[in-house]
Order: structure tokens, then C-alpha cells, then sequence
């Protein structure tokens, strides 16, 4: 016993010092939080492949970004705040430069590291989650919501819903209920959807399910019961499968059913099997399938046996990491511009993201046309982007059965700015005064 | 009549619903009889029988095997996977453990959960995989009666009618067969047990093996309903009231805790839920079973405790 | 040859009661004080390893700290006490959530009776969150003069899922924010904003001196003899007239006090932001692996434990890499599931009573070394 005790404190003490064959200089190193185990395993590993494997599609295609080689590392954080703060604590310094930006892929993580990375430098890249103010670059420097924010999502759902009932007038009086996953993340739609109840004067009603969601009997028992006119899904992992299963159940349309884009993926319909078809969900913009990135992804890594993917390749949460990757790299590629091509600190990357601008030309050229909107930072607007698009589940794949919505800024912006001043007091934060910035 | 209609449908998904959770309580309860042993394993038992059976079931219809076949031999290879696991678990834990007390055991239980949960996903895989053994569809009852009829899903009663058949069972074969005689006589007092030549060992592999085969039995009724992935394990949590109602040592017990746990969670959420929130079912749970250990600190039918000093 | 307590006679009563009766142990607590207290923020000012980094400070020793004043604070409960908890989530929430209402101002509109406290600062509102967090350990200690055991672990569950529940749901507990999440207010601690890594690690290192100090000397007092005797056997001790209800709700409070502080310290000097479900079901069950494995009913324990059940995953995920094994990361924490999983059933095997007992047996060795006989 006292033997192995001490191999293990030797081993304590080793493994710090030990570390890794030192990085080259010419290195640009980016962590990955992912979760491939636990509970929400089946949403987090296709998502963490199709970060990985657009880095290695850069450093094999290009070498790198602009000559400088990407290194990255996995933390796993099993979905919880403590083990991602560790992960945090473990990645931020690594690397000629130290983290480039971090993507946690939870909300929980998310709220803890954004009090963390102003100290740090680090910019935080949330696309599709995370709290919906930091919108507010002003107040939120760090934080970039790419693409869309929960308020975006349920702002777009109801555009939806009023364009299949055939116009906004006719939400008057309807009964829309929103199935959330318990947590901050379930919770925050509501604020959004309840602006968009006053304004549009139907009846919105929010039913939680407590984590992890494996029952939701009373929940669905209670629709079929009340009749809302729609139901919109906010959840995440088991959740979505079992609300689909029992929206199956008790007989309500899965026509009616709305899924948030982080409830609209493969994992999310299969195990419900036929009983999904029907089922609607928004897009992060983008769905699954294969694009011109793929064919060189299938050319350059996933021929030489590289790819972290397997079934999982082109599918809606891997498309979304390789998405996620692409605008942190295309970050960097900017901050490149102006400081050099050389590896860049966190706090470059962040000038990167906010003056980063993917105009519909560039995103053509990297291979995303059809993925992605155009998407452009500023120091007011930490988005870039606030459209989604509208998907459904046939039975056995996802078809895009609307255009573009586009959220209206006239809701969401007061809430954004009401929002983000609060956090502004509470944690003391005088805003940037975005007309100095360059 | 709206009201009463919906009063009825509640209820009696409740109970339905109740007895699912019975399925995962039946496992705990085995193991504690015979060994003392609160096993915190269970979940994860599920979970790697689950596993078992639709990994290799998904392989052997892949491979163009009928049906029917390919579920006989999976349900074998799960079988197996189980006993496998009965044996390992009771010659390098619970062996070596004879004579601790019920903490140090519960403790190693923890152990054997994170040893199981890290091989089933090493062996196996941590994504979702979906499992159709039964419907999953409704009927819908007395329609004439009450407008839309009163829903009952058919998985639930498939669910009801495997718990029954396999209360029955297990009933016989402790009542019936030598084995079942030698593990009540353990149940009762180990060292009387082993002096009448009955070896704890076997009988421990035994008991761990019925367990892991409720566990089977449990996840082919789960993995239908949620699809087999990690987050089954979570069920443990919601079985575990239904344990102290019954009693940690009693088979119908398990039945009836499940049923009350069922009808009184689902009950309370459509009817109590709408005033304070929603959501209330989990830890509504729990104040039931503990409102009922404050009456009965032994559960409804656990076995009385008596103290002497 | 260098552990043995001949020669120390005792001349005083003072000097045969004190916490530490033999001499070397004084001088090793010294000393892992000193070390703790002046060492470490030295080594960490001049950038030497292993303390030189931040990851050292923020990822293992402060989250070390706190986890283990909260196995403190379990083990009280059921290593001295012997009363099963799977509550300590719930408590160190409680902890947690009635600091930040007392760090960013208290409001009760109650119409007529309408209670304002403005906001105070860290100190006061951590001591006020955990006797926020010891009353209702009292409340829900009472189930405990009725149910036993492994019957009361789980209805201790009650008050973990009613207070998961509860701080989602209460939008006033998190100041209506509109997702539910709370970030704590600055760590203001006499007027000196505590900020840097080293200065957060000092924090945390004088509550948990002080409380283990507190604790270590509790237990060996009146009423550490009555938890024990309770333990032991509550009949009997019952008998000897220790009164069951005052002996086990006052464990409930004191552990529930303890486990509050930490609950604040992990959400404030941890987290800094947070959800309930940074104290979930599995933080409970983290905190009772830590006493369990640490040893029940020794304050060291609580220490070892934390550090066996927080460092050792963190650990056995950084060695392949550090050993350049190319493994993927799913395999490295599937592979630490397995190896934490089967270390405890090992230690369990070697030695049930934890790692405290380990420790005592190498101390009765060390005092016959190097002449067993």
C-alpha cells in the first residue's frame, strides 16, 4: 500500500513536470472542450469531431493558418461546470501564445468562464448558446454569440408559426407552450417569448422538465389536455428523443412541435424512430449533408485516415463544429492581418473576432456557401448574425423546408440592452464606448 | 366528466409509470435481501445490459440474421455479459469484503458502478441507440365515455405486465428452488447460512446474477422508451423512493412502493405543479417516501427493526 | 526511532487536554501550516514549480480546499454522528445562494413588513448563508430522531432534490435573472478586493484552518462524545442521558454551517457564476466519497479523502498525455472511470476504514520503528 501511495504522489508531482515535447514557435495552439462521455455524450462527440477535424483539415490542406501550424488538445468535461473550469485552468496557458479562444459547448460553462476570460484575455466563442445579452459587446468584450442566440431562435420559431398559420394577426389567441430543459439554458427563451406574447397576443405557457428529462409523462399528459396550438422544445440530450416519444404518445401532431437548434440533430430523432416524422426544428443556418468543405475534408482527411469522424460525418452537430472552427480560425486569420502571421495571443484573437467579416465571397471560398450567411462582428454586435432557417424531420432525414427568418431587432434589442446593463451593475462593468474602437 | 377523464388518465399512467421504476427497484431489493448490500450499481447495470443487447442485436441484424433470431441470441449475449459480470463482481469485490459493514459494501458498489459504467461505454460506445422491442404507440380508452378517450401507453403496460410476470417468478423461485431456499436462509443470518454448508460465495454470485438479469429486463423496457444511452443510468434516481416505501427487503413491496411513487409524483405535478411551478415530480418523490418513513421508518413492508443493546 | 512521545511528561491538566498531546504532531501541523500559509504564496510569488502556475492554485488547491471543509462537514455528520447524508449538495447551495442574496442586498416585499438589507459585504454574507444553510440542516435533521440509516440517506435526498428545485424555480433567489444563472458579487473581504489566484487560495486556506481547527477541537469535547456515543449505539447513549434530538440536530446544524461556508467558497471563489446544478445529486455523492474513502470520523480523512476522490481523476486524465501515449480523450476518461472505480474497491479491500485508519497504523508502526518488538 505505502508503495503505490507514493508511486502515486511521485506520479503527482511528475506529471506536471513532464510535459509535452515543447511546442514550436510557429505553433498556434486551440482547446477543445468536449464532452464524449455522460449523459449528453450522443450530442457532444459529433460536434467535438467536426471541430477536430476542421483544424486538421487546415493544417493538412494549408499547413496551418497562414503558415502557422494549429496544435490543439481535448479537455473532457463530462457536461459539468467544475471539470470544465479545471479544463479551463489546465488549456488556458498552453502553447508559444496560450489559448487562442474557448468554445465550451454548455451553457454552465459558459456563464462560469465569462467572469473568468477578461482576466485571462481569452475570448469565449459561443455559437448558438450562452447568455443571450452577451450580444452587447460593449459590456460582454469577450464573449462572441456567434451566429444566433437563444432569443434569436425563439424570436424565429414564432415567425414561423405565424407564417404557417398565415400571418401575425392570427397568433392572437393561440396557445403556444414551450417544453424547456430545467436549467439556464431551458430558461432562457422565456423572456423573449414572453415580449413576443404581449406583442402578439397569444397564450404562452412554460413547462419545465427536470434534468435529465428521462420522464416527462405529466409534462405531455398536461398538452394533451390543454391543446396548445404548438409546443416548442428546448432541450438537450435525452430530453429531445423521450419529448418527441411522448408528443408521439399522447397523440399530439409532431407537425406542431418545434425543436431549438439544439434539439434538431440526428441523435435527438433517431431513437424516437418513425414516430419523429414531422418534427420541426430551427437551423443554426445550416443543416446537415455535404458541401464543398466536405469534399475536401473527405480528400484531405478523412482519405489519410485523420478524420476523428465515423457515421457522425456531415451530420447537424458536426457540421455545426466544423462551422464553430472555421470562425474561430478565420478570427485568427484576421488578427494575422494586422499583427503578423505568427501565433496569436488570446487578446489578438479577440481583436480578430471583433473585426472578423465573412462576407458571402469568403464563406464560398472556404467551402461553407450553403452553410452560412454572411456574418460580420462589431464591437456593438458580438452576433454577427441574427437569421435561421426552419428544418424538418421526414423520417429518415432532415429537409430545410423554409428560407431565411430574420429575428426582429425591435424585440430583442431592448431586451439585449436591458439585460446586459443589469449585468453591467451588478458586476460593476463600465461599457466600452464602441464609437473609440477601432 | 372532463375532470374526472382526466383525473383517470393521470392516474393510471402514473401507476403504469410507477411500475417501470419498480423494474429498476426489483434489482436493488434482490441484492439487499441476500447481501445487505445496497447497490448503487443498478443503474449502471441497466445500462450495460442495455448496451449488451442492442449492440450486438444491431450487429447481427446488420449481418442479415431474422429478427426474432437475433434477438433470442442477444438477449443470450446480454445474459451472459451479466453472469460475467455477477462473477467478477462477486470474486474481486464482494469476496475479498466478507463481513464489512453495510457502509464500507455500499462504498464498493460505488466503485463497481464507475467500473462498470467506463467498460460498458469502452466496450460498447456512449452514443444513443435506439431499440424497438415493443409498441410504443397509445390506446386510447372509453372514448365514448370521456372526450378523447382516457391514454394509456402500450409500452407502460408491456412494462406492467413484464414486472408481474417477473414478480411471479421471482416469487417461485424463492419460495420453490433449493437456490431460492439457500438465499432466504443467507437473507436471514449469513453465519447460520454457511454453517448449514451453504457457500455465501455461489450464492452471492447468484444473487448478483438474478440482479443483472432484472437489469436485462429492465433495459429492454427503458431502452424502448429512451433509447439505450448513458443517461439511463439516471433511473436509479427515480427508483430509489420507490425502495424506501416498499422496504429495501421486499419484493411486492418494490410493486406497491412504485405504484404509490408513480400515481402520487404524477398526481402531484398536473395538480399541484400549476400553483407552485412545475416540475415538482423529482423531489415530490422523495417527501412522499419520507412522509412515509416518519410513519413506518422501515418502509410499508420492510422488515421490522428491532434494537437491542 | 524519530515518532515516539517518551520523555514528553505532562505537568499540567492544559498541557495532557490539548488538541495535539504529542509533540511532533504540533510540530508537524506547524510546519504543513507554515508551508501552507507562507510556503506556498512564496513559491508561487517567485514562480517555482509546482506551485509557480496558476493551474495549481485555481484547479487543484483552491477546488481541494473547499471540498474538503465540506467532507469536514459531512464527516461531523456522519462520521461522528452517524447520521447517512445524501444532502450536502442541497446544504452547500443553500450556502451558496443565501450568500449571494446577502452579497447583492436582501428585498422580502411582504406589503406592510418590508425588509431591505442592503448588500454586505463577503465575509458577513458567507457566515450568514451557512446559518441560513444550519437552519434548515436542523429542519431537515428532524426526519433523523425517527429513520436510521440507509433509510435516512435516501430521505435526505428529499431536501437535495426540493432545494435543486427550489433554486431554479424561485426567480427571487437569483435576482430575476431571466436564465436563472447568478455570478457572484466581488470578493470584498475588509475592504481588500480579493482577486488574484494566490489571494483566492489564501482566502479559502483560513476558513478551512479555521474550521478544521474548530471542528477538530468539537469533536473531542462534550459534544463530539455525544455524536460519538450517538453513533455508536443511540439507545444505549440515550440511556446515559445524551439526548438523542439535541445531539443529532446539533450535528445537523454544525455540519450544515460547515458545509454552507463551502458552498459559498466553491460558488464564489470557484465558480464565480452558477447554476443549481453545480450542486447536484453528484456533488453529494462526491462529498460522501471523500469521507468514506477519507475515513470516517477523522478530520485528516476528510483532507485525504478530497484529495484522493478530486486529484486522483485529474491526474490519471493528464498521464497518457504527459507520457506522449496517444490515446483519445473519450478512452482517457472512460480508462479514469475504470481506475477510480477500481482504486476504491482496492482501498476498500486493503483497508474499510479509509485512509485515516492507513494513517494511524503507519503512525503505531513509525513509533516501534526501527524495533518492532
Amino acid at each position: 500500500m505505502r508503495k503505490l501511495t507514493l508511486a502515486l504522489a511521485a506520479l503527482a508531482l511528475a506529471a506536471p513536470a513532464v510535459t509535452e515535447p515543447a511546442l514550436a514557435q510557429n505553433e498556434q495552439f486551440i482547446p477543445a472542450l468536449v464532452y464524449r462521455t455522460g449523459p449528453y455524450a450522443p450530442n457532444g462527440i459529433p460536434f467535438a469531431n467536426g471541430v477536430a477535424d476542421y483544424w486538421t483539415l487546415l493544417n493538412e490542406r494549408d499547413g496551418g493558418i497562414n503558415g502557422v501550424k494549429i496544435v490543439f488538445e481535448e479537455c473532457e468535461t463530462g457536461y459539468a461546470t467544475d471539470k470544465g473550469v479545471e479544463c479551463y485552468e489546465r488549456l488556458k496557458g498552453k502553447g508559444p501564445t496560450g489559448a487562442a479562444y474557448f468554445s465550451p459547448l454548455s451553457t454552465g460553462i459558459t456563464f462560469a468562464l465569462t467572469d473568468k476570460v477578461p482576466g485571462d484575455k481569452i475570448p469565449l466563442l459561443t455559437m448558438g448558446y450562452g447568455r443571450s445579452e452577451s450580444r452587447n459587446g460593449a459590456v460582454f468584450p469577450w464573449n462572441f454569440i456567434a451566429v444566433g442566440s437563444y432569443w434569436t431562435a425563439a424570436d424565429v420559431a414564432i415567425q414561423h408559426i405565424a407564417k404557417e398559420l398565415g400571418g401575425f394577426d392570427k397568433l392572437k389567441g393561440k396557445k403556444i407552450s414551450l417544453v424547456y430543459h430545467d436549467s439556464p439554458y431551458g430558461k432562457e427563451p422565456i423572456a423573449a417569448l414572453e415580449a413576443r406574447a404581449k406583442l402578439n397576443g397569444f397564450d404562452f405557457k412554460a413547462i419545465p422538465v427536470t434534468h435529465p428529462g428521462v420522464e416527462q409523462k405529466s409534462q405531455w399528459l398536461a398538452i394533451r389536455q390543454d391543446r396548445p396550438d404548438y409546443v416548442l422544445l428546448w432541450g438537450w440530450g435525452v430530453m429531445n428523443s423521450t419529448s418527441i416519444k411522448e408528443a408521439a404518445a399522447v397523440g399530439f401532431p409532431r407537425e406542431k412541435v418545434i425543436g431549438v437548434w439544439w434539439s434538431g440533430a440526428e441523435p435527438d430523432v433517431t431513437p424516437a424512430g418513425e414516430q419523429s416524422a414531422g418534427y420541426k426544428a430551427l437551423m443554426l443556418q445550416h443543416g446537415p449533408g455535404k458541401f464543398a468543405v466536405h469534399a475536401d475534408l473527405e480528400k484531405n482527411v478523412v482519405s489519410k485516415g485523420k478524420a476523428a469522424a465515423k457515421e457522425d460525418f456531415a451530420q447537424v452537430l458536426y457540421n455545426r463544429g466544423l462551422i464553430n472552427s472555421m470562425i474561430g480560425t478565420e478570427a485568427i486569420r484576421t488578427a494575422m492581418k494586422k499583427y503578423g502571421n505568427k501565433p496569436m495571443t488570446g487578446e489578438q484573437v479577440r481583436w480578430g473576432f471583433e473585426n472578423l467579416n465573412l462576407t458571402a465571397a469568403r464563406i464560398k471560398e472556404l467551402g461553407f456557401e450553403g452553410m452560412l450567411q454572411p456574418l460580420r462582428f462589431s464591437c456593438e454586435d458580438h452576433q454577427g448574425a441574427d437569421v435561421a432557417r426552419m428544418q424538418q424531420w421526414d423520417g429518415k432525414a432532415w429537409k430545410t423546408i423554409s428560407d431565411y427568418y430574420k429575428a426582429d431587432d425591435s424585440i430583442l434589442a431592448p431586451l439585449v440592452k436591458e439585460n446586459a446593463a443589469k449585468y453591467a451593475t451588478e458586476k460593476k462593468i463600465t461599457a466600452r464606448d464602441c464609437s473609440k474602437e477601432s | 366528466m372532463i375532470a374526472f377523464g382526466q383525473f383517470l388518465e393521470v392516474l393510471v399512467s402514473g401507476l403504469l409509470a410507477g411500475v417501470l421504476y419498480s423494474l429498476v427497484a426489483l434489482g436493488f431489493v434482490l441484492i439487499f435481501k441476500a447481501s445487505g448490500v445496497f447497490n448503487f450499481a443498478q443503474g449502471a447495470m441497466v445500462l450495460l445490459a442495455g448496451l449488451a443487447l442492442v449492440r450486438s442485436l444491431d450487429f447481427m441484424v446488420a449481418k442479415g440474421l431474422p429478427f426474432w433470431a437475433a434477438i433470442v441470441i442477444a438477449l443470450l449475449f446480454a445474459a451472459v455479459v451479466m453472469a460475467i459480470t455477477a462473477w467478477m463482481v462477486e470474486r474481486f469485490v464482494l469476496g475479498p469484503l466478507i463481513n464489512q459493514d453495510g457502509l464500507t459494501l455500499f462504498m464498493s458498489t460505488i466503485g463497481v458502478t464507475f467500473m462498470i459504467e467506463g467498460g460498458a461505454q469502452m466496450l460498447f460506445g456512449s452514443d444513443v441507440y435506439p431499440l424497438r422491442l415493443f409498441p410504443s404507440d397509445a390506446w386510447f380508452l372509453f372514448e365514448g365515455s370521456f372526450p378523447g378517450g382516457i391514454l394509456v401507453s402500450k409500452i407502460d403496460v408491456w412494462g406492467g405486465l413484464i414486472a408481474a410476470v417477473l414478480v411471479v417468478g421471482l416469487a417461485l423461485f424463492f419460495q420453490k428452488t433449493k437456490t431460492g431456499r439457500a438465499l432466504r436462509a443467507v437473507a436471514d443470518d449469513h453465519a447460520a447460512a454457511q454453517s448449514v454448508g451453504i457457500s455465501l460465495n455461489w450464492i452471492w454470485f447468484i444473487v448478483w446474477l438474478v440482479a443483472g438479469l432484472v437489469a436485462l429486463v429492465a433495459a429492454t423496457v427503458w431502452g424502448t422508451k429512451l433509447g439505450v444511452q448513458f443517461s439511463i443510468t439516471f433511473l436509479a434516481l427515480k427508483a430509489l423512493p420507490v425502495l424506501i416505501i416498499g422496504g429495501f427487503t421486499s419484493v411486492p413491496g418494490a410493486i406497491v412502493g412504485g405504484l404509490i411513487v408513480g400515481a402520487g409524483e404524477k398526481l402531484a405535478e398536473a395538480y399541484l405543479g400549476p400553483f407552485i411551478g412545475g416540475g415538482i415530480e423529482y423531489w415530490f418523490a422523495y417527501v412522499l417516501a419520507l412522509v412515509v418513513l416518519m410513519a413506518r421508518p422501515q418502509g410499508l413492508f420492510g422488515e421490522r427493526i428491532i434494537e437491542r443493546i | 526511532m524519530f515518532y515516539r512521545e517518551t520523555g514528553q511528561f505532562k505537568t499540567s491538566y492544559a498541557a495532557d487536554m490539548q488538541i495535539f498531546p504529542i509533540r511532533q504532531d504540533r510540530i508537524a501541523l506547524w510546519v504543513l501550516l507554515a508551508v501552507a500559509f507562507i510556503g506556498i504564496p512564496l513559491l508561487n510569488a517567485f514562480h517555482i514549480w509546482p506551485f509557480g502556475n496558476e493551474y495549481m492554485l485555481r484547479a487543484i488547491l483552491i477546488p481541494f480546499l473547499i471540498l474538503s471543509l465540506a467532507a469536514i462537514g459531512l464527516n461531523i455528520l456522519t462520521g461522528y454522528c452517524g447520521q447517512l447524508s445524501l444532502g450536502s449538495g442541497a446544504f452547500m447551495a443553500i450556502g451558496a445562494y443565501s450568500a449571494y442574496k446577502f452579497g447583492t442586498g436582501v428585498h422580502i416585499p411582504f406589503g406592510l413588513f418590508d425588509l431591505s438589507i442592503p448588500p454586505l459585504p463577503m465575509l458577513p454574507s458567507i457566515l450568514l448563508g451557512a446559518l441560513m444553510s444550519a437552519v434548515v440542516g436542523i429542519l431537515f435533521g428532524i426526519p433523523s430522531l425517527r429513520i436510521k440509516g440507509l433509510y435516512l440517506a435516501v430521505a435526505t435526498l428529499a431536501a437535495q432534490f426540493f432545494f435543486d428545485w427550489v433554486f431554479i424555480r424561485v426567480k427571487w433567489f437569483t435576482n430575476y435573472n431571466s436564465s436563472g444563472s447568478v455570478s457572484a458579487p466581488d470578493l470584498n473581504f475588509f475592504g481588500f478586493v480579493v482577486n488574484a489566484p494566490i489571494e483566492r487560495y489564501l482566502l479559502c486556506l483560513i476558513f478551512v484552518a479555521i474550521f478544521a481547527l474548530l471542528a477538530k477541537n468539537l469533536v473531542r469535547g462534550n459534544i463530539g462524545r455525544q455524536w460519538m456515543a450517538t453513533r455508536d449505539m443511540d439507545i444505549a447513549a440515550e440511556l446515559m442521558g445524551i439526548r438523542p434530538l439535541y445531539a443529532k440536530l446539533s450535528a445537523f446544524a454544525i455540519s450544515s454551517f460547515i458545509m454552507g461556508v463551502a458552498g459559498a467558497l466553491w460558488a464564489f471563489v470557484y465558480l464565480g457564476a452558477w447554476e443549481p446544478l453545480a450542486f447536484s445529486i453528484d456533488r453529494s455523492f462526491q462529498i460522501l466519497f471523500m469521507v468514506i474513502i477519507g475515513g470516517l470520523g477523522s478530520i485528516l480523512g476528510s483532507f485525504l479523502g478530497a484529495a484522493f476522490i478530486l486529484v486522483l481523476p485529474i491526474l490519471l486524465d493528464q498521464v497518457p498525455h504527459a507520457l506522449g501515449v496517444p490515446i483519445s480523450v473519450e478512452t482517457v476518461s472512460l480508462l479514469v472511470f475504470i481506475v477510480t472505480g477500481a482504486l476504491i474497491c482496492w482501498l476498500l479491500i486493503v483497508e474499510p476504514r479509509g485512509f485515516a485508519r492507513l494513517w494511524s497504523t503507519g503512525k503505531e508502526k513509525l513509533r516501534l520503528w526501527p524495533y518492532p518488538y
